[in-house]
């Protein structure tokens, strides 16, 4: 059989019909470059994130009250009170985990705040002086709180950019007093704009010193977190060793599977948040899919279409010697060679339109780490995709051809 | 060995449930070589036995019909494909031409699924033109040219593979008398100087007097089977 030929017929069998044979790759074409996008942007999105909790600094580990979450029902557990200030001592203690740690408890809640009329709904985080540290924000005005604030439980507050121009608009912040809970703190200092930060947004947060966050505001004694900066990236893999082992034997445990805290680094956090976004991804690509079925039922539509109209040509073939074979192959060869157009055009536009979303992301979505991906692979499976998606939808109106008896082919009017 | 043995050959249609005979036992063979014509009225099963002689009718039947010493029944679908590529040749009435193709790749169209080497094909394809006369129109497309002309180069597609049988259903009768008469002296050439084995059907007298055997079919039986006495010439002219 010469391939080259049935090839060539192909193609002028599709050139006769060029409108038609567009239209019909428009529905491949929107269903390729559906999947492309939807690749390409969760892929930028998921850098995006990574690049957030990267800029927290590899060395930040979280210590959280409650086992290890395995599925929803576990997220309970945040509220176990295992994490309170012994642990917390016991961690800073030398010879229970070693290196020069910084350790930082953390709590936070979720409140309305008010500044004369002003009223906002926000939530408040204690920490403590370090948090800027290991968050590396530098502050707009005024300063962080201290060492002393904390020891004494100050009611001094530092509050994002949000907070600042929702309560004060134009007029200083500085030195004013907020009311959180009937209580009156004084604002110190102001973040200057900084969006989001290991999925906190900072500009709308207010930071206390933990101890007056726990003991004044909330009334309890344990902590939400406690947020441990190795001395060194090398150590984090034994420090969270460490704290492991000196948890359980502070609360007799010896089953790790029965432990009230886990130990997060940023190398799971990441882990978390890839697998996250790479099923989100994948369920938007199987929804893109469904166009690509719509356009591949499409083809089918077309080719039976077509597989009718040229009943006398497919008889005067098998009247000259064309195989069933051959005529299989040449139907087929139509479908695929459609749908393959279909699939470099949805590539293209599909490349196109996630580099213009990301531009659009990195200017108006003020995301400027925002990173436009292209993965190589998206060309290979788009192409294969398309032609798979040709030989699958194509293949019953071929055989219909081919099935034809040529004199009855013929005599068709 | 003859070429066509047909023996006790019957065929009925099935339409709807109700059975209509066209076919009745009929039996007689064609040698290698001869230039038969099949007469008969419209409905008397002519074309049926053409369509079956010419393995493009498919459906069941009853008898034997023996190509080239072996049985219809006994070729495999392939093997058939190959026959009608290679063995046969057939020339329609309505022509049956690829429209918005040129003249010259209507021709090629049998080399395509033949088993010739390619470099051979161009040779082979201007050969078949060259005898039918139509080197001038390579490069037409098939909407661009007279009935006569595409019935010529529905000829140079039938004859391209060089088969042994050339089928003709009612070649002349879409045709002028001036344009029938080119077409049957390509016939009676090709018949003479090539040897070819050509069966015809018709229901005009001076086409079928062009051929050296008349068949003649009434209602789906042989009435008629003799040679031509009076051999008619081509050049004298085909009547309307």
């Amino acid at each position: 059989m010469h391939i080259r030929h049935i090839l060539k017929t192909s193609i002028s069998g599709l050139r006769a019909h060029k409108g038609r044979s567009l239209l019909t790759i428009l529905g491949i074409v929107i269903g390729i470059m559906s999947i492309i996008m939807v690749m390409a942007l969760g892929q930028g999105a998921q850098e995006l994130i990574l690049d957030q909790i990267r800029g927290m600094g590899s060395r930040t580990l979280s210590v959280e009250p409650g086992g290890m979450p395995r599925g929803i029902a576990d997220f309970a557990e945040v509220f176990t009170e295992s994490l309170k200030d012994r642990e917390v001592e016991a961690i800073k203690n030398k010879s229970n985990v070693r290196g020069n740690n910084e350790i930082a408890p953390f709590v936070y809640f979720n409140d309305t705040i008010s500044y004369g009329n002003e009223k906002m709904r926000t939530m408040i985080e204690g920490a403590d002086q370090l948090w800027t540290n290991i968050m590396n924000i530098q502050l707009d005005q005024g300063v962080m709180f201290t060492d002393g604030d904390v020891k004494q439980m100050g009611r001094v507050a530092v509050i994002g950019s949000n907070v600042k121009t929702e309560l004060f608009g134009g007029s200083d912040a500085i030195g004013q007093r907020i009311k959180i809970k009937n209580i009156n703190v004084k604002v110190i200092g102001v973040f200057p704009p900084t969006g989001a930060k290991m999925m906190m947004n900072i500009d709308d947060i207010v930071i206390m010193p933990y101890t007056t966050v726990q003991k004044v505001l909330m009334g309890i004694s344990h902590y939400q977190a406690i947020l441990v900066q190795a001395e060194t990236e090398d150590l984090v893999p034994a420090v969270a060793q460490d704290i492991k082992l000196t948890l359980r034997e502070l609360h007799n445990i010896t089953d790790p599977d029965k432990d009230d805290f886990h130990v997060g680094t940023m190398e799971d956090a990441m882990k978390i948040i890839g697998s996250v976004t790479s099923a989100l991804t994948l369920l938007l690509v199987a929804v893109a899919a469904i166009s690509l079925l719509v356009g591949g039922i499409g083809i089918m539509n077309i080719m039976l279409v077509s597989v009718t109209e040229r009943t006398r040509e497919i008889g005067l073939r098998k009247a000259l010697g064309a195989t069933r074979d051959n005529i299989i192959v040449q139907f087929l060869l139509e479908s695929v060679i459609l749908t393959i157009i279909g699939g470099i055009f949805g590539i293209l536009a599909g490349a196109g339109f996630s580099w213009l979303i990301g531009l659009g992301i990195r200017v108006l979505g003020g995301f400027a780490s925002w990173k436009f991906f292209f993965p190589l692979s998206a060309v290979f499976l788009g192409v294969g995709v398309s032609g798979a998606v040709g030989l699958v939808f194509g293949l019953y109106p071929a055989q219909q051809a081919a099935k034809k008896s040529p004199i009855e082919a013929l005599r068709y009017e | 060995m003859p070429i066509i043995e047909v023996e006790h050959l019957s065929k009925t249609y099935l339409t709807d449930d109700v059975e209509t005979p066209v076919l009745h036992d009929l039996s007689f063979t064609i040698e290698e070589g001869e230039f038969v014509a099949i007469m008969g009225p419209s409905g008397s099963g002519k074309s049926t036995l053409l369509h079956i002689l010419g393995f493009l009718d498919e459906e069941a039947m009853k008898g034997t019909y023996k190509f080239d010493g072996k049985k219809m029944d006994d070729y495999y679908e392939d093997e058939i494909a190959r026959i009608r590529n290679n063995e046969m040749g057939f020339v329609f009435q309505a022509f049956n031409l690829l429209a918005r193709t040129s003249v010259y790749d209507n021709v090629m169209l049998p080399l395509i699924y033949s088993g010739n080497p390619e470099k051979k094909w161009h040779e082979m394809a201007m050969e078949a033109i060259k005898d039918v006369k139509m080197e001038h129109r390579l490069d037409y497309f098939t909407n661009q040219i007279s009935g006569g002309e595409k019935q010529r180069v529905a000829i140079a597609r039938a004859l391209v593979n060089r088969p042994k049988v050339i089928f003709a259903d009612e070649p002349t009768g879409n045709l002028d008398s001036k344009s029938g008469q080119q077409v049957m002296e390509i016939f009676q050439h090709l018949n003479e100087k090539h040897g070819h084995t050509i069966i015809l059907i018709t229901h005009e007298t001076s086409v079928a007097e062009c051929a050296k055997r008349i068949i003649r079919i009434q209602d789906g039986r042989i009435s008629s089977d003799r040679k031509v006495a009076n051999r008619h010439n081509s050049h004298d002219g085909v009547k309307k």
